[in-house]
């Protein structure tokens, strides 16, 4: 690992990233939003806030949901990050994908990237989710359009389509 | 309207005497364990540094570890799983229910114990952007002079806004602290100064390792008041423990956050002992954490709608474990 002084600026960060493994000469102080959007050009991810409070800009960090826009990508070293363009297999959409465009879980889409990831990552630990258990998984995506009502139809339409 | 962080080091410490001795190769440094309140704050141009050093690749912070009937909570163990843990909540509950209350679900994946008793107090002239900031003319928390809440004053009334820390202080708990001088226990009590600037006792370069729970403790309960159902910091929130025997209480522990700059225990419930919990008892409890609770206007919220909802909640809760232990 890095010794202590940490003298380089940049720093060579090795992850997978959706599925495949991937190495690149990362600042320090870069976020891994910014590294997934400007670097790995994985413009799925979506800057909302800014700030860490809104969830739009939601990844998977070895399965789990975080806000990319408060994590430092160098901290991602040696883990597997998983974005919205990770989903689909060959162009098809997955249950779930398919779920909100069917149930209309999304209207602007602005929102639909990060609600995807973290409804992905609830789904994965717990394909046969409560309605109250949808809504806690949910509970830092913040939608300005669907009302909610619609995004929670959607993930029950996927849990039931493939268990 | 966000601070780059550009230029900025991170240091990755395998052991915390590592941790120590980078902290004191760099002064100004800070540590970082999950980022959801320091990157944050860093990001609005806020506790600037040039190095941080990454608390996460530390093992020995990372462990639950149970003793002799008490539990040892590594300051590393991230908020989620300290809020799934079926131990902490067959025990500890108000601890398992302020975790689960915490910010929102990708927060408390990241965030840690020790970074939730760690975090900055709370402002709503200071948790802004630089440019919002300065347009409105910095205040004393932060490169200016006055403060915008008690302009009349000389010190920073933010408020400490932590959830797990009223929980852990009902709950007896002491923090093992590490730092260039060496080991120390303290109760967690004493990690906390009434201070909005400098709320934290720990010197620099002194990092919190664990924090320790004794065995058997009283039935105990945590809820807080928010603007929404998640996400949001508590605009007061409070842990209560209660001991009862024949139908009396044995003992009363009351702890609030949200309301003062510091997490803190409310004095005078020892006089309870013996007594029923009733009507009048109830007027007395509300009666007493009005008169501690402190709360500025700190928050979008009024001063007084958060003393009252910290005096309703004691009240609640204490009703709440009263009732539980009658069945
Ligand atoms: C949108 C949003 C909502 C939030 N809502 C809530 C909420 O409802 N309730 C709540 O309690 N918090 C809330 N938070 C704040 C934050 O998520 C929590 O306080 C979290 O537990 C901080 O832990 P961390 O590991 O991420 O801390 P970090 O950000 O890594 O660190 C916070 C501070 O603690 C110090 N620190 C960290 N670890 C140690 C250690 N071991 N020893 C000494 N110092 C240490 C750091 O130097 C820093 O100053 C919210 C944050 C956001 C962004
Ligand atoms: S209480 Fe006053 S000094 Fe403290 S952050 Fe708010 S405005 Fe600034
Ligand atoms: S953009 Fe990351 S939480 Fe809003
Ligand atoms: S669909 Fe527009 S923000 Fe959610």
């Amino acid at each position: 690992m890095h010794a202590l002084n940490p003298q380089p600026r940049k720093r060579l960060l090795r992850l997978t990233l959706n599925g495949r493994p991937r190495e690149d000469a990362v600042a320090d102080g870069v976020l891994l939003v910014d590294y997934l959007r400007e670097v790995a050009q994985l413009t799925g991810v979506k800057t909302g806030c800014d700030g860490g409070e809104c969830g739009a800009c939601t990844v998977l960090v070895d399965g789990e949901a975080v806000p990319s826009c408060i994590t430092l990508a160098v901290r991602c070293e040696d883990r597997s990050v998983e974005t919205i363009e990770g989903l689909a297999a060959q162009g098809r959409p997955t249950q779930l994908q398919r779920a909100f465009h069917e149930k209309l879980g999304t209207q602007c889409g602005f929102c639909t990237p990060g609600m995807i990831m973290a409804a992905e990552s609830l789904l994965r630990r717990n394909p046969t989710p409560t309605e109250a258990e949808i809504r806690t998984a949910l509970s830092g995506n913040l939608c300005r359009c669907t009302g909610y009502e619609k995004i929670i139809e959607s993930v029950q339409a996927a849990a039931r389509a493939t268990s | 309207m966000t601070t780059l962080l550009t230029g900025l080091r991170l240091a990755n410490p395998n052991s915390v005497e590592e941790a120590i001795a980078a902290c004191r190769d760099r002064p100004g440094s800070r540590f970082v364990a999950g980022g959801t309140d320091l990157l944050v704050n860093m990001r609005h141009g806020l506790s600037a540094t040039e190095q941080l050093i990454d608390l996460s690749g530390i093992d020995e912070l990372t462990m639950i570890a149970t003793n002799g009937g008490g539990v040892t909570i590594g300051a590393g163990v991230t908020v989620a799983a300290l809020a799934r843990s079926p131990g902490i909540a067959a025990q500890y509950r108000a601890l398992a229910e302020a975790a689960a209350g915490v910010a929102g679900p990708g927060h408390r994946n990241m965030a840690t114990v020790g970074g939730n008793l760690c975090q900055d107090t709370r402002c709503i002239y200071y948790n802004q952007s630089e440019w919002w900031r300065n347009a409105n003319s910095f205040c004393l928390k932060h490169r200016g002079e006055i403060c915008h809440v008690a302009p009349q004053g000389k010190r920073c009334h933010a408020a400490y806004s932590g959830d797990l820390a009223p929980a852990l202080l009902v709950l007896g708990a002491a923090i093992e602290i590490a730092g260039p001088q060496g080991r120390r226990t303290i109760p967690l009590s004493e990690l906390y100064v009434e201070d909005g600037l400098a709320h934290l006792a720990l010197a620099e370069g002194e990092l919190i390792l664990a924090i320790q729970l004794p065995p058997a403790p009283p039935p105990s309960a945590y809820t807080k008041v928010r603007v929404r159902g998640a996400i949001d910091f508590p605009l007061a929130g409070v842990a209560v423990a209660l001991a009862t025997a024949d139908a009396k209480v044995a003992s009363l522990q009351i702890a609030l956050t949200g309301t003062n700059s510091r997490p803190f225990v409310v004095a005078g419930t020892q006089d309870f002992a013996g007594r029923a919990v009733d009507e009048y008892l109830l007027k007395e409890i509300e009666r007493l954490v009005q008169k501690q609770a402190q709360p500025m206007r700190t928050t979008i919220a009024s001063a007084n709608y958060r003393r009252v909802a910290a005096a309703a909640l004691a009240r609640r809760l204490t009703a709440r474990l009263f009732a539980e232990s009658a069945v």
